[in-house]
């Protein structure tokens, strides 16, 4: 008989945890639509974030609300700096240059966290108790459900920023014409490292979050790859589809895994999301919510 | 190569298009062999050869993939993958049916080839960004299928050991047989690149890489030649696995990792996208990095850290060296090393005299 219990149990668990890949991937979105540019160092963000935290609470001893603080203003100082130093002088070349940049800057902060704090798993505790929630049938791990509502509040935010705020208006007018937004007194530059830095405080709690559900170590950065199939299926500009992509690769995963580990001996949720993605790739390569682009000679 | 071309006219379209256009530059060419073929190996003591080894598989691979990311203007994160593809096919056609590494070689390089153009589908439709992340795609499932189907991967740990090369009932065992059974594959694969890159194929691949929409209308079959570059590029992928796998002596997943294919991108992009030249330099260049950070830790960081933070600093500072440079190259001077290597040489063209 096939085992309801289990299925439901596997379901919300992806729930949440889609919830969390959501945030991740906000960041990921954020710097895409403002600037057409592609973030692949942002697991790394999460995990600098994290490794501020954890090292701030656990070396130095620093009260909770002041080692978040700490890791926001860095991240938002490191946001800045990031986009003045390597992707300013990037805009306008092909769009490799980008993902290599990037992909250099992953290196970078991977080998940076470990040299700077040490290779060990450093805890991120966090003043909420480890007793899992029963819900009925279904229990949940409190942190889940933090990480959770963080999502679900920062992209409520992040909707209402950019569909209300003048601000947001702005970043999605730089985002859709440079040229024409400069013409209409905006200045490009200042939105282009505000999208970074608002990447870097999305970052921030999610290395707050996943740090305290994995342990801050260099294999945080890997949740920088779930990112991918979130974004892809959701659509790379789209906050709608960040938040569904990551239900939908939360969902896809727990269940996969759930039925299909116990085959293979392990490995299917870093597998399964990339197979729903290729085929998503094939049929719809801009998404759910994205926009397709057209292209002219 | 540092000479001057004054008195050299062309008449013949044959002699614009010559690989060597000045007789000079066969004997400078002619210098290089020599050196490689006779004066490197007989003077050199075995630990340094087997770095040239490194250096010698690198460049095969970074020839390979700067066809596809540099010529083609197709990125690949997946060519770790494409490596472990051939190096898997080469060992398990080596141990299970005792094929000699003339076989088992170009049959690693095929498997490559196949896996590498089912991979490079994705690229008809999309392109970019979204090709990035397909290919990274494959590198993932690629490396978790090697590591799940035991058939593939042998069982133990993920790893087959192979028998050493044998040439002409000649086994080749020590670090200096090995380096000219590898010269020769380098020397093979410079040939054919440069042969390539200026043939129909090459030019095709140009174009799609300056506008592949442009290069669609003026009549270049987008669908062929994409799948070839995936191909032909993977080829090379798989023969570099193939070619690691003998100088270990064992096929090994961990051989073929996403960082290894960062590594190869790395490479082509410090070198000079879209330069066979610079893809030598880079693979010298990625090479020897990490190898002369572990010289200079080891010489001099024991004086300044505990021993076993020292074994934390080599690859964290290796990593963090690649990526800088990665960035340094990518903001200064996109053309790579292979461009502060023309402007060296227009400089001394024209010497002593300004211009």
């Amino acid at each position: 008989m096939f085992d309801w219990y289990f299925f439901g149990l596997l379901m919300s668990n992806g729930i949440l945890i889609g919830l969390m890949y959501s945030l991740i991937a906000l960041g990921f979105v954020l710097v895409y639509k403002a600037t057409d540019a592609i973030n692949f160092a942002q697991g790394e963000f999460v995990m600098i974030a994290g490794f501020l935290v954890a090292v701030a609470l656990g070396l130095y001893g620093a009260p909770l609300w002041l080692a978040v603080g700490v890791g926001l203003a860095a991240m938002i100082g490191f946001g800045f700096g990031l986009e003045r130093v390597v992707l300013r002088p990037l805009i306008g070349r092909p769009v490799v240059a980008v993902i290599m940049a990037t992909i250099g800057l992953s290196a970078v902060l991977r080998g940076f966290g470990p040299l700077v704090w040490g290779a060990e798993t450093r805890p991120l505790p966090l003043p909420i108790s480890d007793e899992p929630i029963v819900w009925g049938p279904l229990f949940v791990p409190p942190i889940q459900i933090l990480g959770a509502v963080v999502s679900l509040l920062f992209l409520a935010a992040f909707g209402w920023f950019f569909l209300k705020s003048r601000k947001g208006i702005a970043m999605r007018a730089v985002a859709d014409n440079q040229q024409v937004a400069m013409a209409m007194g905006i200045n490009v530059e200042r939105y282009f490292g505000l999208a970074w830095a608002m990447a870097g405080v999305v970052s921030a709690l999610g290395g707050i979050v996943w740090g305290s559900l994995l342990g801050v170590d260099v294999h945080l950065a890997l949740v920088g790859f779930k990112v991918f199939p979130v974004v892809i299926l959701g659509g790379l500009d789209s906050i709608p589809g960040a938040i569904l992509g990551g239900l939908i690769v939360g969902l896809v995963e727990n269940v996969a895994a759930g039925y299909i580990d116990p085959w293979v001996g392990g490995g299917t949720k870093d597998f399964a999301p990339y197979v729903l993605m290729i085929v998503a790739l094939m049929v719809r390569p801009y998404g759910i919510f994205g926009q397709p682009t057209i292209e002219r000679v | 190569m540092i000479h001057r071309e004054s008195g050299i006219l062309k008449t013949t379209y044959e002699a614009d298009m010559a690989l060597y256009p000045l007789p000079i530059a066969r004997w400078t060419v002619a210098a290089i062999a020599a050196f490689m073929f006779l004066v490197l190996p007989l003077s050199v003591h075995e630990y340094w050869l087997s770095i040239v080894n490194l250096v010698s598989i690198a460049t095969v691979g970074a020839l390979g993939l700067n066809i596809l990311v540099g010529y083609t203007g197709q990125i690949s994160i997946g060519h770790g993958a494409f490596m472990s593809v051939g190096a898997y096919t080469a060992a398990n056609f080596a141990v299970r049916l005792g094929f000699p590494f003339w076989l088992s070689l170009p049959l690693g390089g095929l498997m490559a080839a196949a896996v590498g153009a089912v991979v490079g589908i994705p690229s008809l439709r999309i392109k970019g960004l979204y090709l990035a992340i397909a290919t990274l795609a494959g590198q993932l499932i690629i490396e978790w299928t090697i590591n799940h189907v035991t058939f593939i991967s042998g069982g133990v740990q993920a790893s087959i050991e192979v028998p050493r090369p044998e040439l002409f009932g000649y086994k080749i065992a020590s670090q200096r047989q090995m380096y000219f059974f590898l010269l020769i594959f380098v020397v093979l694969a410079l040939v054919a690149t440069m042969n390539l890159v200026r043939s129909r194929i090459g030019r095709a691949f140009i174009a799609i890489r300056d506008h592949d929409i442009a290069a669609e209308i003026i009549g270049i079959n987008i669908f062929r030649y994409k799948l070839l570059a995936f191909a032909i590029s993977s080829f090379y992928a798989g023969v570099t696995g193939v070619l690691y796998t003998y100088y270990l002596g064992i096929a090994n997943y961990e051989q073929y990792q996403i960082t290894t294919s960062i590594d190869y991108l790395a490479m082509i992009i410090i070198g000079g996208l879209g330069s066979v030249l610079g893809s030598v330099f880079g693979a010298i260049f990625v090479t020897l990095l990490p190898i002369l950070i572990r010289f200079a830790m080891e010489a001099s960081g024991g004086l300044l850290f505990s021993e076993a933070a020292v074994r934390n600093i080599i690859p964290n500072l290796r990593l963090i060296l690649f990526g800088m440079l990665i960035i340094f190259f990518l903001v200064v001077e996109p053309e790579g090393l292979n461009r502060l290597w023309r402007n060296i040489r227009s400089y001394f063209r024209v010497w002593p005299f300004a211009y």
